[in-house]
């Protein structure tokens, strides 16, 4: 397939989707051969920072941060414990041991055994339950007041909807975009099995379950770029489903909701007309156009996101013309169907259209 | 006529505190999980939820106390080392004793355990 071949030259701006895309190839001409499956494996991985950085132990969000000094807490604890009981066992087996006699060793082990750890449990269960609280932070009255971001989990996407107090919802899909240093809820649910929504670097990990909503508080205190995975199995692209979050100052963040919020200014071209009769949108949404599926992820503004495929291909005309060749490969499981018989030029007008779409 | 129970000699008195450690567990969490569920119907707030929690747990720690003394009692104070192991009625008693007072130790620090979220969490939180 010449998009294909195309793509196995990784250049530019499209190197590491070109990685993976040649990654992707090999995989299917030597399906059998587990050294490529290995190299698919790691070049995969590889790809991943594109999304931005996802350690929770660099945080950049309060919740994130108290729970990296949790984390730390308990490795120096665990550390320190654990040095005590291997001293404990040196002094046990030393050479030249005498034995203690009965009340001796009753008191070691009324004080290590039972007091001590009595003690540290006690500190430990109330410091994270101290923590409890601060995690969860917001009254009734507080949330109608600030911003709330609904996430809804699909197979392998996330549809995001910002709720702002007073103002139209503004409907968009795999990019989490919140201002920095403003508390931020989000609604969770999902439409069709388990999935988990976890920022790592700004806040906890919450799951995302059919015919429930659950709430998470997270507020950023730093502008970054962070990349959001599915956290629960969730089935056969559940590695390829992650979104990236993106914390900005204040007036940026409002700035770029108000331009999100607004409809698509495409210009007409053969690639609008072609997404129409070609029948896509009847999954997704182009505001603005006749586009008004809601199956799949909104495409407003598609062509301004960090990654296409919920955080599986870099945003590139390329990268956007494979998937619509073959989600399939791109994605297994994924229910877009592939659109390989497509003459060539059609899909990549359709790609160019749907990268201009800023 | 003393208030103090008189002294008997059954096997089922050695579940006393894990007994109370259990029913404990259960008005403080299935007790909150209704309060949570139907807050809308009832007419006071979580801080009742709260009061009630922390009245059950001293309630529940007082007679685990009571187990307690009376086991230590069972015991004799203290005045036989362990492990009796003869198998003479003597021992059994002893044996009883110093086991049921252990598990009321067990039970007593289990039911603060299961108290402490109370003195955190301020609201139903879902």
């Amino acid at each position: 397939m010449p998009i294909l071949r195309a793509r196995a030259r990784p250049t530019g701006a499209a190197e590491k989707g070109g990685a993976l895309t040649l990654a992707s190839r090999r995989a299917r001409n030597n399906g059998s051969q587990s050294g490529r499956r290995l190299c698919v494996a790691f070049l995969t991985v590889t790809s991943v920072p594109a999304l931005g950085q996802a350690s929770a132990l660099d945080p950049a969000g309060a919740e994130a941060s108290s729970i990296a000094t949790l984390f730390w807490a308990m490795v120096v604890g665990g550390a320190l414990l654990w040095l005590f009981v291997v001293s404990l066992m040196l002094y046990g087996i030393r050479r030249r041991r005498r034995v203690h006699d009965e009340w001796t060793a009753g008191r070691l082990i009324f004080w290590a055994g039972a007091v001590f750890p009595v003690v540290t449990l006690f500190l430990l269960l109330g410091y994270a339950l101290w923590l409890m609280p601060q995690l969860r932070p917001w009254a009734p009255a507080q949330a109608a007041a600030t911003l709330r971001i609904e996430v809804e989990g699909r197979q392998f996407w996330w549809r995001a909807v910002y709720h702002r107090p007073g103002d139209q919802p503004v409907v968009t899909a795999n990019e989490i975009r919140l201002p920095v240093g403003e508390r931020v809820e989000f609604t969770l649910t999902s439409s069709d099995v388990i999935h988990s929504f976890w920022i790592p670097p700004l806040g906890g990990k919450m799951d995302m379950i059919p015919g429930r909503t659950n709430r998470l508080s997270i507020l950023a205190t730093k502008p970054g770029t962070f990349r959001g995975p599915c956290a629960e199995f969730c089935g056969a692209s559940h590695a390829l489903m992650a979104f990236s979050a993106i914390s900005m100052e204040p007036e940026a963040f409002r700035s770029w909701l108000a331009a999100e919020a607004g409809p698509a200014r495409p210009q007409p071209s053969d690639g609008a007309r072609l997404f129409v009769e070609n029948g896509c949108g009847a999954c997704h949404t182009i505001r603005g156009t006749a586009a008004s599926g809601e199956v799949g992820p909104d495409l407003t503004h598609v062509g301004s996101r960090l990654m296409i495929g919920a955080g599986t291909l870099p945003n590139t005309e390329e990268a956007i013309a494979r998937f619509i060749a073959e989600p399939d490969v791109v994605k297994p499981g994924s229910t877009m169907p592939p659109f390989r018989m497509l003459p060539e030029t059609e899909i990549r007008a359709m790609a160019a259209y749907l990268k201009a779409l800023q | 006529m003393s208030l103090i129970p008189r002294q008997i000699e059954t096997f089922w008195t050695l579940f006393t505190a894990p007994v109370v450690w259990a029913v404990h567990f259960l008005v403080c969490y299935v007790g909150a999980a209704i309060y949570c569920a139907k807050q809308h119907e009832l007419g006071f707030g979580f801080g009742v939820v709260r009061i009630g929690i922390g009245a059950a747990t001293f309630a529940a720690l007082a007679i685990i106390l009571l187990a307690a003394w009376l086991s230590w009692r069972q015991w004799g104070f203290g005045a036989y080392a362990p492990p009796h192991d003869e198998p003479t009625r003597l021992d059994r008693n002893l044996l009883q004793g110093f086991s049921t007072l252990l598990l009321s130790g067990l039970s007593f620090v289990a039911v603060i355990y299961v108290a402490m979220p109370a003195l955190f969490v301020t609201e139903c939180l879902r």
